[in-house]
């Protein structure tokens, strides 16, 4: 028993240990640095203030959070008004034919996203394939500017970002009983009412999984917006970035990723509500 | 919907996510330096590959990172997936939490909280501190990976070995890691192409002694198109695919 009680201590113990350094204790770091000062010979100077947060919310940077933000909530609309009946299609196909269709979603989830960022320059670039198409096709005489474009980061987000809405769309979906859209039917709701009244509520924790896998790396893929983007500050991401390797202003970089924390933070408590609300009306 | 609506709208959403891919593939044979006109076939560029020397350096990096952090990543998820699983203790649900919330944050929050612990720490950036990182970037994968398997387990067997008199350590060595075997493996493998394809975690964590394949490409992909990037690329994108089927194959396998 002795035994016992050592390997189960060890295991618990070192679980919190790993917990603790790898997650917790960084994190606290950067709530601590984004209140200091940054110094020129140090890092950091050791006083506390409050001016990172009100620079936050200076014009300057201000305009490329809200400009940030609305990219990464269209990107994440786009994603989930193309991804959820591409997620109903699949979870409707034959038992058989599910497994292939879903790897062939999983790879590009798992794909590199920088190599996917540039597999997309082949497309959008002055000569590449869809300017060369639509030439072709004397559909235009001169070449569309699509790279280094607001657009095209668009674009790129939705590219590299589509996948991770399809797959908790997928699993949502599944997850929904057939004999509850039958029930409805039975009842007399049509297509619509039972869409909106039982897939819809019930798929809601992967509408917001979806959302959020989505919407908090677009705020952040700066190579992204490097990429297709060229030079302009576009993503809280290059803001964030840009404070700690460009201007050595590490508290102002840290106090920039808590507001992507406090996004997180929503959207976690969104999710909760969602499970605990679709989890109940399924039990009972 | 009409059948034929349903797989032309799937269809399309196929073709979007992998055409890009699939032109990058091409080009990557096309025996032409600049232009996206079709010159002929050619292994040149994955010949130019193999001989970089520099480049291929900067690979086994990449590899041997990926490795020693999927290691590391899956003992640690894998402990604490059997913890979370057979235990009932104290702080067991805010654990879950931890972990979920590691899952979803932002890569870009990971990389600097962990940036500043190793400044904090006083630790150069290099091996050492990127695999902290990749580490911590897997461990929660490895750990629902796990925890998922676990799920399905028959407890019973767990109980009669209990009532036979093994300990605690024989009922994990001998029951609990051969049945979850499949899924440690797959954690592994997850975990492997997780640290093989990051970019904004190793962007902010490693130093100019240990350069990884990701920011390489992204410093070539910032020149400009090359035809050896497409390349790279490619071999990339098999590595990824083939972790991935194997991964999926081993979670599919029955108990």
């Amino acid at each position: 028993m002795n035994e016992s009680l050592f390997f189960r201590r060890l295991l618990i113990g070192t679980t919190w240990g790993w917990v603790c350094l790898l997650a917790l204790i960084p994190y606290i770091i950067l709530l601590g640095v984004s209140w200091l000062q940054p110094g020129t010979d140090t890092l950091v100077l050791p006083t506390i203030t409050k001016e990172n947060y009100r620079h936050l919310l200076s014009p300057e940077v201000f305009t490329i959070t809200a400009e940030s933000v609305l990219l990464a909530a269209c990107t994440a609309l786009l994603c989930l008004a193309v991804g959820y009946p591409f997620a109903a299609i699949l979870a409707n196909a034959p038992a058989k034919l599910q497994p292939p269709l879903l790897l062939l979603v999983m790879i590009p989830f798992w794909t590199n996203s920088l190599i996917r960022t540039y597999a997309l320059i082949m497309l959008l670039k002055a000569d590449g394939l869809i300017n060369t198409a639509l030439i072709r096709t004397g559909l235009l005489t001169e070449p569309l500017q699509l790279m280094y474009t607001p657009f095209a980061v668009f674009i790129g987000l939705v590219y590299t970002l589509l996948p991770f809405m399809i797959l908790p769309l997928y699993a949502a979906l599944k997850a929904v009983d057939p004999k509850l859209l039958e029930a409805g039917r039975d009842l007399g709701a049509s297509w619509l009412q039972n869409f909106l009244k039982i897939t819809i509520p019930l798929t809601m924790p992967g509408i917001i999984a979806g959302t959020m896998l989505v919407f908090l790396p677009a705020l952040g893929m700066f190579y992204v917006s490097d990429i297709l983007g060229g030079a302009r500050t576009m993503l809280l991401g290059n803001y964030i970035r840009d404070q700690f390797l460009v201007f050595r202003n590490i508290p102002m970089g840290s106090a920039a990723s808590i507001t992507m924390t406090l996004a997180m933070g929503l959207l976690l408590l969104l999710y909760y509500l969602a499970t605990r609300r679709s989890g109940g009306r399924v039990m009972r | 919907m009409n059948r034929w609506v349903r797989w032309g709208y799937a269809g399309g959403i196929y073709l979007f996510l992998y055409l890009p891919l699939a032109v990058v593939a091409v080009f990557s044979l096309n025996n032409s330096k600049y232009s996206l006109a079709w010159k002929g076939f050619t292994f040149d560029w994955y010949v130019r590959l193999w001989n970089n020397t520099d480049l291929m350096t900067t690979a086994f990096h990449s590899l041997v990172i990926a490795a020693s952090a999927a290691t590391l990543a899956t003992l640690l998820g894998t402990g604490a997936a059997f913890i979370l699983h057979h235990y009932r203790f104290p702080g067991r649900h805010a654990l879950f939490g931890v972990l979920f919330v590691m899952m979803m944050s932002p890569d870009i929050v990971i990389a600097i909280s962990l940036l500043l612990l190793f400044l904090a720490l006083f630790l150069p950036l290099g091996f050492i501190t990127l695999l902290i990182a990749h580490t911590a970037l897997c461990v929660p994968f490895v750990a629902i990976t796990v925890y998922s398997r676990f799920h399905g387990f028959p407890t019973d067997i767990v109980d009669a070995a209990r009532d036979l008199g093994a300990n605690e350590y024989q009922v994990f060595r001998k029951i609990i890691l051969p049945l979850a075997a499949p899924a440690v493996v797959a954690g592994w493998l997850l975990s492997f192409t997780l640290s093989l394809d990051d970019v904004i975690i190793s962007f902010f964590t490693t130093g100019p002694d240990y350069e990884v394949l990701p920011l390489r490409i992204y410093s070539m992909v910032r020149l400009g198109i090359k035809p050896d990037v497409n390349a790279l690329c490619v071999v990339l994108m098999i590595i990824t695919a083939t972790a991935l089927i194997l991964t999926r194959k081993l979670l599919k396998e029955k108990t």
